[in-house]
């Protein structure tokens, strides 16, 4: 074998797209590895978010009362506005992986741009919600927790908060990597990078950004929209 | 290297789904979506005694469904696509069901 | 072109041309290459320095175990001894180094593939490890840990004070790590098989790392947001598993055990995978009921997650879930049982070579066994009220992980050398390594099973004046061990230099991975094979070398 041959592949596909890697045989293999591995990530996204709902479930049954009343605590007004704005977010989402499979590079640059944007205001409104909680004293520790309206459940409460800034934050943490994605992926589509031919890209930030969303679809009611067993409401 | 016949017939069943979703749909779901929330808010402000959770919680799934299928192009993928869906959630249930079967059969005393 | 071939796969890349080692030089090609072969020798050395690190502990306690009282640690400072070894052993040695070192290396290659379906993330989990291992090695440094590999709450949240932090975040690090591996296998096993290669016709080396990557993927993440959960905890210092607020310790156990025990099979299953490689190879067979083989990997994989509260009898869980637990643990015993009886099968009146690679595959077979049943031991309710938190479960495990993954990684390490390295190393040297390693192992831990049954605690420092017997023959049988495991340190990294060249293959095996050049092209194949046989296909290949012979 000599060295000509090493390099051999390279010419073995004549209209060799720029973003096809040496190792896959065509751009439709690529294509599908590159979803199956996102669904892949996806399933450890579910079982890593599905752990912490699990022991929020256990206690959710173990001490009702302390969850009403805490979720009481919430503001849900809040919670609905930015449940509407990640909703938006993902058919904007949606629509810039359409645009990008009719080869409308303006369109997708404009979708991705709003996904940013709601995403944005659905972070600033968590931060807002955060400040409060921490104005109000709702912050678990010792020095930082300091609700004690009902002192008989507070210790439950202080459980609860403690699995509400685990799960929004590293719900919110999720957001701000794929803004930051977003970001890249703007440029990339600015560029001219996405096609009919290649927009697996587009694709693959769309499944995360919804998974993003459908954590947000569970957390809203579990987190701000629990009736109390006993009928009283705050 | 001569034979590149060899390379080029297996490859022609990785072809992409080229399906592109109707606008309409997206709309759609999108309405459905939106309809969701404000139905959840809506049943969380009255009394429903033990249908609380299990409507808040169906209302939920629905809308992660319809994510899934639509927005995330499950109902066009690969059956492969599918059993990766179904089975992340069905091994998270393991998790929920065999934890639950300790804390719920606690207080079942043999004493 | 040395040694025998067989079907029509074109032999390419002829010895002296270029390879995956030679292609390119420096320092950088090597920290920056995607090349899953050059990612595979990373985790080679960065795997065995964890080795050495974790096998240090293990001596450093085993020297305090000569005598009954504690004399040459302080208690606190055992404490750390074991679980800094529990940690590295398990996060950074028996998890990764299968698949991470012998997968990397040889699964693409006998799928007829370039390369992984993602090499940037290869090698990105490559640098989490290190990553993961830097800030363990930091953690070590600064003072270490104490709270046993398992973090148990609410010691590892409220009273501890050593850097729980730090290494539970080294070990969120390198779940990723694993998680990326995982991932990675899957795919590539999905999209990137050679035409022709159908999943009957896989080796079932593939089927058991297929497995093992829907372990890594399905079990990891939930140890990661139970770690996340228990740093939050730590860090603000009242928390979620705290029962002073209702938090429920057990509820961590729980969680910690849904990753825990399936990473036993993490563990496991990819060394039952080198061991069906092992043994068709050196028996000249098919192995018998190759399809069995093939689906108990992944009923072991899927049985592996129901039962993981076994490690909680004692903890004050409901007793009609233990029953439960119990009753679907033996069931795991099935497809581990079904794997053993067929490669007894396939032993059977076979022409057994009795290579370095067979011989500790054949103390694979039988060490695994006995960790297996000691396993059921354990999983019968009553019994493991009386063993509980002993030796004999610390005999049981190592019997399971030393004596099972151990072992075939070794088995794995000596079979694909020549194909790693292109050269062969000296058997002598080697079969005398292997008998040291299963000598040294079984008077090591034996005794340890004997010391649990009479009672002695595990992680004490000292114990009582009637078990020192037992102990020194232990720390005996470890010394014997740690012999057998520097050896080929020794005649391994000699043979890089001075061993005799392997050729194509060396073994006269059959699988893709025989059949391009040792070490391989930087592509693997010159060009795509093309399947038409099946896995293991010796009659076939006996076959030929009778007509070779005649001709
Ligand atoms: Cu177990």
């Amino acid at each position: 074998m000599s060295d000509t041959t090493l390099h051999a592949h390279a010419d073995e596909h004549p209209p060799h797209h720029p973003f096809l890697q040496h190792h896959f045989e065509d751009l439709g293999q690529q294509h599908e590895a590159s979803t199956l591995g996102m669904w892949m990530f996806l399933t450890t996204e579910i079982l890593f978010f599905g752990g912490v709902l699990c022991a929020y479930w256990i206690y959710r049954v173990m001490y009702p009362a302390a969850w009403a009343e805490a979720a009481s605590l919430q503001n849900w007004q809040m919670g609905a506005i930015n449940t509407i704005v990640l909703i938006i977010s993902s058919l904007t989402m949606a629509l810039a992986v359409r645009a990008s499979q009719l080869g409308q590079r303006m369109g997708t640059v404009v979708m991705l741009v709003l996904t940013l944007l709601f995403g944005g205001i659905f972070l600033g409104v968590k931060g807002y919600e955060y400040s409060v909680h921490f104005h109000e004293g709702l912050f678990p520790g010792a020095q930082t927790f300091t609700w004690h309206e009902n002192p008989a459940l507070a210790p439950q409460v202080q459980l609860f908060m403690a699995f509400y800034f685990t799960m929004t934050g590293l719900h919110a943490i999720h957001m701000v990597i794929g803004a930051g994605l977003l970001l890249w992926f703007i440029r990339r589509a600015w560029r001219g990078d996405f096609g009919p031919e290649y927009y697996a890209p587009v694709e693959i930030m769309g499944l995360y950004w919804h998974f993003v969303d459908i954590v947000w679809i569970f957390l809203f009611p579990f987190l701000y929209l629990i009736h109390s067993a006993g009928g009283h409401h705050g | 290297m001569a034979d590149i016949s060899v390379t080029e017939h297996h490859h022609s069943d990785h072809a992409p789904t080229h399906h592109v979703t109707p606008l309409w749909q997206y709309l759609l779901v999108f309405f459905a979506l939106a309809v969701g929330t404000v139905l959840t808010v809506v049943a969380s402000r009255f009394d429903l005694g033990m249908w609380n959770t299990p409507i808040a919680l169906f209302i939920a799934t629905v809308k992660a469904t319809l994510v899934i299928l639509f927005f995330m192009h499950v109902i066009h993928s690969t059956r492969l696509t599918w059993v990766v869906v179904i089975g992340s959630f069905l091994w998270l249930g393991v998790l929920f069901v065999l934890t639950f079967a300790d804390y719920l059969t606690r207080s079942w005393s043999l004493y | 072109m040395s040694s025998l071939t067989l079907h029509d796969v074109r032999i390419t890349g002829a010895e002296g041309s270029r390879n995956y080692i030679n292609d390119e030089y420096g320092a950088l090609s090597w920290l920056l290459t995607k090349d899953h072969k050059r990612i595979a020798i990373l985790y080679l050395i960065s795997i065995t320095i964890m080795f050495l690190l974790g096998g240090s502990f293990a001596v450093i306690m085993r020297v305090e175990l000569l005598t009954p009282e504690g004399d040459l640690l302080t208690s606190d400072t055992y404490n750390k001894m074991f679980t800094l070894h529990g940690i590295v052993m398990i996060f950074f040695f028996l998890i990764p180094v299968i698949p991470a070192i012998l997968g990397n290396f040889i699964l693409p290659i006998q799928l007829g593939a370039k390369d992984f379906a993602f090499p940037k993330i290869n090698l990105l989990s490559w640098y989490l490890y290190i990553f993961a291992a830097a800030v363990g090695l930091y953690v070590i440094i600064t003072g270490g840990v104490d709270t046993g590999w398992t973090f148990y709450t609410p010691f590892s949240t409220q009273y501890s004070n050593t850097h729980v932090i730090g290494v539970t975040f080294a070990g969120f690090i390198a779940g990723f790590s694993s998680i990326l591996t995982g991932l990675n296998f899957i795919v590539t096993i999905h999209r990137m098989r050679a035409p022709g290669l159908t999943w009957y016709r896989l080796p079932l080396f593939v089927w058991a790392l297929y497995a093992t990557s829907v372990v890594m993927l399905l079990a990891t993440p939930v140890l990661a947001i139970t770690l996340v959960m228990l740093m939050f905890e730590r860090f603000t210092g009242i928390g979620i598993f705290n029962p002073a607020i209702g938090g429920d310790p057990v509820l961590y156990q729980h969680m910690f055990w849904f990753y825990s025990h399936p990473a036993v099979y993490i563990m496991i299953l990819p060394a039952m995978g080198v061991a069906s490689e092992v043994v068709a190879a050196f028996t000249r067979k098919k192995i018998f009921g190759y399809r069995f083989v093939a689906f108990s990997s992944l009923g072991i994989a899927f049985l592996g997650f129901l039962v993981w509260a076994h490690h909680l009898f004692v903890a004050g869980i409901s007793v009609y879930s233990a029953l439960i637990f119990a009753f679907l643990s033996f069931f795991v015993a099935v497809p581990s049982a079904i794997k053993v009886f067929n490669w007894t099968a396939t032993l059977y009146k076979a022409s057994v070579s009795w290579a370095t690679p067979m011989l500790y595959i054949l103390g694979f077979i039988g060490l695994f066994t006995i960790g297996g049943v000691t396993g059921l031991f354990l999983a019968a309710l009553g019994l493991d009220i009386h063993v509980h938190d002993t030796y004999f479960v610390v005999a049981h495990f190592h019997y399971v992980m030393v004596g099972g993954t151990v072992m075939a990684y070794l088995a794995g390490i000596h079979y694909w050398w020549p194909k790693i390295t292109g050269r062969m190393y000296n058997e002598f040297w080697a079969r005398l390594a292997a008998l040291l390693v299963f000598v040294g192992f079984n008077l090591t831990f034996f005794p340890q099973f004997i010391l649990g049954y009479l009672g002695m605690p595990r992680r004490y420092h000292a114990y009582a004046p009637e078990f020192q017997v037992l102990n020194v023959m232990s720390t005996a049988g470890a010394s014997i061990l740690a012999v057998g495991y520097a050896l080929p340190l020794i005649y391994l990294g000699f043979s890089l230099r001075f061993g005799r060249k392997a050729g194509v293959n060396p073994w006269g095996a059959v699988g893709l991975e025989w059949t391009t050049s040792s070490p391989p092209p930087k592509h693997n194949f010159e060009e795509t094979p093309v399947v038409t046989w099946d896995a293991y296909d010796y009659p076939a290949m006996m076959k030929a070398v009778g007509e070779t012979q005649n001709v």
